[in-house]
């Protein structure tokens, strides 16, 4: 870890003014704002991330769950993951995301981890993380270790040349299928991102993850309303039982009517390089039968475009069939 | 007391933070070194350029090989004594032959201060193509280790046969407390706060590397979190600590990071084993033959004995285990609970249940028919075995009796059930060991001797202990162990600690029993005056005559009445090493494992669900600690079966998942009811408690029942651990 200066912000307008002063949003910027903490204390240990300043953020009033007038629900960026996961509009209307806060980490770092830094936790790729191994995402230009390297974990959707890091969040992959979006206030105002644009495609740029600028400061999350009639469900595929990122994971959302699905949002976890929408499924599903043969033809479309690497090719059947599963769990196809 | 339930006497220190961890030392002045580790695997070092790291902030100093003072190799061990398994001293030449290998080391009077110093230290090398291969090759043709009839003409003319390769990867023991060593000279005398589960051996090792008389090094460990036998041994960063120190002259703190922890402290290595048997069509064994490999590093001759229980096992007339090494650009390996015989029976209880489903025979009934009237490698007796009981309580505890043994017949709650058994032996032994006990005009004693407790109950242990033989409460004996002024007490490795102690403890506590009542006869004011001392007796604190128990005197009166601060004995163990009980028996614990597995095909799916666990392992002193190794054991059973893997990149050299994220343990999540029994035959032989010890055992044979369950469950049988998820999805 090196040296850095550390700043308590009294307000959101001091915070985006420190943080504004900043070159970049993105991997190596110089200013960073600390929440939980458990993602960026973390890589400052490993050197990965060596801001030369901290902006505490995690008294300013970001942290509450409410009702918007339409019904839906704004969530604040410091509201710690426990909290939400454990609230009770969230096990109620929106199962899906409870669940997949609950599939992460462990209860300690729940109760530490933020909202807003979930959304920016960054990847679990061992390359990235060991700064003395090539990374294009740490260090642009440096080469890819992974894509000839141990890549069993890594992603097999959305990569490049470049880059095959995944997106290691369980909650990203149930507020993409949610069509969460995310708020954000910067130098030059407020805007409204939509979930799927706020995470990037690696390409040419993996060092750019998401659609912050300098001073950017995710201030909530809004989830639109519960759709009646529908259910959520999240289903996470892993070595062991607890504590472990995602090999597969998928959150679904559905609605069955007379036999048919009415609506579907689908996405997942573990096989992307951002939160996946599996929006050529959704299309397959919705009008369909709901039977066995039409999720597992939807699976299979999902992964059409599965480019997987040398070691984690079990990973295109792996997601298939979590998707499946997780489907039939929230038809009550099976229960277990 | 004795086959009681005591609680761990040092529970309410850990559990409320007052016991001082090695890495908790704190010494006035005391400075910071972190190891700056080679980041190639195989090659030179050209130069070193640390003009950077020693202009940043604290920083004292920066060394490596040229501007620190030299260290000696230690000689050849000694028994259990001067062994070290990466000989090599830090710095002693410019070829670096493992990625991770200490290359320089910075000093600073922070923690940060010294990483950040590490991290700019510039170190330029010349690289040659290293070896971190998964295959293993051997580097000399395989040497018979143990022969009997003709194992290859036997299994030829067997009419049924299993022919089989088990791999078991690298593991890391991955103990929650980092090795850690914090040194302080006083003049030419070293005391060494160390992660240790051998201080003696540690002191012998550091005098000898350092160069420096024996009485000069202090070596010191009151707690250790856990060790599993990665920290039986020095390694490299305590001769660095130790030398850096008295460089600088103040004192220095030393901790490895979990980086470190897969690189440059061992781990059990990789092994390859070929495991062929032959049998009657009845079941009865007509050939083994166990060929195995294991991989060590470049310098060091580091040998898992895979072969350690096969020779004993069952009965079987042609039998032959051979072996060799394999060497590769890796760190030295080293001991790790159940060294050998945890892969070495994975190999062979995968085998026998092979050999079962061969012969479409119950495995229980397979190992029932050919259990051995005697050690048929040594042709001794067994001290005590039961391990046909073993498998028979635990199949009535677990239910055996209802397995269908078609694959994937069993359901349970919409997911299909596997059930696998597999037997499990590890070795017993006693070490040498000395004790003093010392009975105080407080009415407490005080026990000392140089082991260890490793976590595993040995001050508990030796209170009780203590206590049987004094009748002195528990909560009135204090126990000090750890630290190499005390009498010299064995290593914590091997399960040897208790069996070792025991006898040392047990005569040194009497002794000082009798040492009181000495007292309590003889001198002008004695209380008991002409009275012999065996007509006495210590109870409760009392000395009394056994005629008259009520008119007893405390013991602290008959001290005072004599004028002496304390009532002392001392005692001491022998090893059965070479000793008449080894020419006379062969000495071995045993067990049968049970695992239950559920499965879901539709995810791929796998977690145990439910685990019985029998052992024979002599006389429990205190079942609670014990029942605690054995859980903790079958945990990390779990861990060896389903998760656990040091992943080396192959272009880089370096164990790249080094840390808890990537290389997976068992969690809490993980781990199922586990229901232990100890068969509870004492095994006299070893000592007169009957007391083994149960360290290791419960990892024995873990594996191998757990992939016999997955196997029943799945149909895949998994012969390279880990069973992973990709192995799965072909059922």
């Amino acid at each position: 870890m090196e040296r850095f200066q550390f700043t308590k912000a009294h307000s959101v307008s001091e915070a985006i003014g420190i943080a504004a002063q900043s070159t970049t949003a993105q991997q190596g910027a110089p200013v960073r704002f600390l929440a939980g903490g458990t993602t960026l204390v973390d890589l400052m240990k490993l050197n990965v991330e060596r801001p030369t300043r901290l902006v505490d953020i995690n008294h300013l009033e970001l942290n509450k769950i409410e009702r918007t007038s339409d019904g839906g629900l704004r969530i604040g960026a410091l509201v710690r993951n426990a909290t939400l996961a454990h609230d009770e509009a969230v096990v109620r209307d929106y199962r899906v995301l409870s669940e997949a806060l609950l599939s992460g980490a462990s209860a300690q770092l729940r109760n530490v981890a933020t909202t807003g830094g979930n959304l920016l936790q960054r990847t679990r790729c061992m390359y990235f993380r060991d700064t003395a191994m090539a990374c294009n995402k740490r260090e642009p230009g440096s080469g890819c270790s992974a894509i000839a390297g141990e890549n069993r974990a890594l992603a097999i959707l959305g990569t490049s040349p470049q880059c095959i890091a995944t997106n290691p969040s369980d909650m990203n992959v149930a507020l993409a299928a949610l069509e969460a979006t995310v708020h954000v206030q910067g130098a030059r105002g407020t805007r409204a991102i939509a979930f799927q644009d706020f995470h990037l495609l690696p390409g040419d740029t993996p060092h750019r993850e998401t659609a912050l600028e300098p001073g950017d400061l995710v201030t909530h999350v809004t989830l639109p309303p519960p759709r009646a009639g529908a259910t959520s469900r999240y289903l996470k595929l892993r070595d062991r039982a607890s504590y472990e990122f995602a090999l597969a994971s998928a959150a679904v959302v559905v609605e069955v009517a007379g036999g048919r699905f009415r609506y579907a949002r689908l996405a997942m976890g573990g096989v992307g390089t951002k939160p996946w929408r599996m929006t050529a499924a959704e299309q397959a599903l919705t009008g369909a039968a709901v039977d066995e043969g039409t999720i597992k033809q939807a699976a299979a479309l999902a992964l059409r475009d599965a480019r997987p690497q040398s070691e984690n090719g079990f990973k295109v059947e792996l997601a298939q069939r979590c998707l499946t599963h997780a489907l039939r769990l929230a038809t009550g196809m099976a229960t277990v | 007391m004795l086959g009681g339930k005591l609680p761990r006497i040092d529970g309410p220190l850990k559990v409320s933070g007052r016991a001082v961890y090695t890495s908790d030392v704190s010494l006035a002045g005391m400075l910071y070194a972190v190891p700056v580790r080679s980041t190639i695997a195989k090659g030179r070092i050209v130069s070193i350029d640390a003009a950077a790291a020693r202009k940043l902030p604290g920083v004292r100093a920066v060394y490596y090989r040229g501007n620190l003072k030299p260290f000696f190799r230690s000689a050849p061990p000694q028994g259990f004594s001067g062994l070290i398994d990466e000989k090599r001293p830090p710095f002693e030449d410019d070829e670096v032959r493992y990625y991770g290998q200490y290359v320089a080391v910075a000093v600073a009077q922070t923690m940060e201060q010294a990483t950040a110093a590490a991290a700019a230290v510039r170190v330029r090398y010349t690289t040659d193509a290293h070896n971190v291969d998964r295959h293993l090759v051997a580097a000399k043709p395989l040497e018979t280790e143990s022969q009997r009839g003709d194992a290859d003409a036997a299994f030829k003319s067997a009419p049924v046969q299993v022919d089989q390769t088990y791999v078991t990867p690298d593991e890391v023991h991955n103990p929650i407390e980092l090795h850690a060593t914090v040194a302080a000279w006083d003049g030419d005398s070293v005391t060494l706060y160390e992660t240790s589960q051998a201080v003696m051996n540690h002191r012998e090792v550091l005098r000898q590397m350092l160069g420096v008389p024996k009485e000069n090094v202090r070596v010191v460990s009151h707690f250790l979190g856990s060790g599993f036998g990665g920290k039986l041994w020095p390694w490299t960063h305590s001769i660095l600590a130790a030398g850096v120190a008295r460089e600088v002259g103040v004192p220095v703190k030393l901790v490895v990071t979990r980086q470190s922890m897969f690189e440059a402290v061992g781990h059990r290595p990789r092994t390859q084993q070929r495991f062929r048997i032959g049998a009657s069509r009845d079941g009865t064994l007509q050939s083994i033959h166990h060929e195995y490999l294991n991989q060590t590093s470049v310098l060091d001759d580091y040998k898992e004995e895979c072969g350690e229980s096969t020779p004993f096992l069952y009965s079987v007339p042609n039998l032959r285990v051979a072996s060799a090494l394999s060497r590769a650009n890796v760190g030295t390996p080293t001991a790790m609970r159940g060294p050998g015989a945890v892969p070495g029976l994975f190999a062979m209880e995968s085998a026998m249940d092979e050999l079962a489903i061969a012969l479409k025979m119950d495995p229980i009934e397979l190992r029932r028919r050919n259990e051995p009237k005697l050690d048929e490698s040594s042709k001794l007796p067994f001290s005590s075995r039961h391990l046909l009981e073993c498998m028979q309580v635990g199949a009535e505890k677990f239910g055996w009796a209802r397995r269908d043994p078609r694959v994937g017949a069993m359901k349970r709650d919409g997911l299909t059930v596997g059930w696998g058994m597999a037997a499990c032996a590890w070795g017993a032994m006693r070490d040498n060991a000395q004790a003093s006990v010392e009975i105080r005009r407080d009415g407490t004693a005080q026990v000392k001797t140089a082991t260890q407790d490793i976590g595993t109950g040995t001050y508990t242990v030796l209170a009780i202990v203590t206590s049987e033989a004094t009748g002195i409460p528990v909560d009135r004996i204090d126990v000090q162990l750890g630290d190499t002024a005390l009498p010299p007490g064995p290593i914590s490795g091997g399960s040897w600690a208790t069996a070792s102690v025991i006898p040392a403890v047990s005569s040194a506590a009497r002794a000082a029993v009798q040492a009181l009542l000495g007292m309590a006869t003889s001198g002008p004011s004695a209380p008991f005056k002409g009275a012999k001392p065996d007509d006495l007796q210590l109870v409760n604190g009392r000395v009394s005559r056994k005629s008259d128990p009520s008119a007893g005197v405390p013991l602290g009166d008959v001290l005072a009445r004599a004028n002496v601060r304390a009532a002392t004995g001392s005692g001491q163990s022998s090893t059965t090493i070479g000793g008449e009980e080894s020419r006379k028996y062969s000495l071995h614990s045993f067990g049968a494992q049970f695992a239950e597995v559920t499965w879901q095909p539709e995810t791929a799916r796998l977690r145990v669900s439910r685990f019985v666990s029998v052992i024979d392992a002599g006389r429990m002193i205190n079942p609670k600690p014990a029942r605690n190794q054995i859980e903790g054991a079958v945990v990390m059973g779990i861990g060896m079966a389903l998760f656990e893997e040091a992943r080396y990149d192959k272009r880089y050299g370096a164990p790249i998942n080094s840390n808890l994220a990537d290389y997976i343990v068992s969690t809490n999540a993980d781990a199922p009811p586990i229901d232990v029994t100890f068969l509870d035959y004492p095994d006299k032989v070893l000592n007169e408690l009957g007391a083994r010890g149960v360290g290791e055992i419960g990892l024995a044979g873990t594996a191998a029942a757990i992939t016999a369950a997955v196997h029943h469950a799945t149909g895949v049988r998994v012969r390279e651990l880990p069973v992973r998820i990709e192995d799965l999805l072909r059922a």
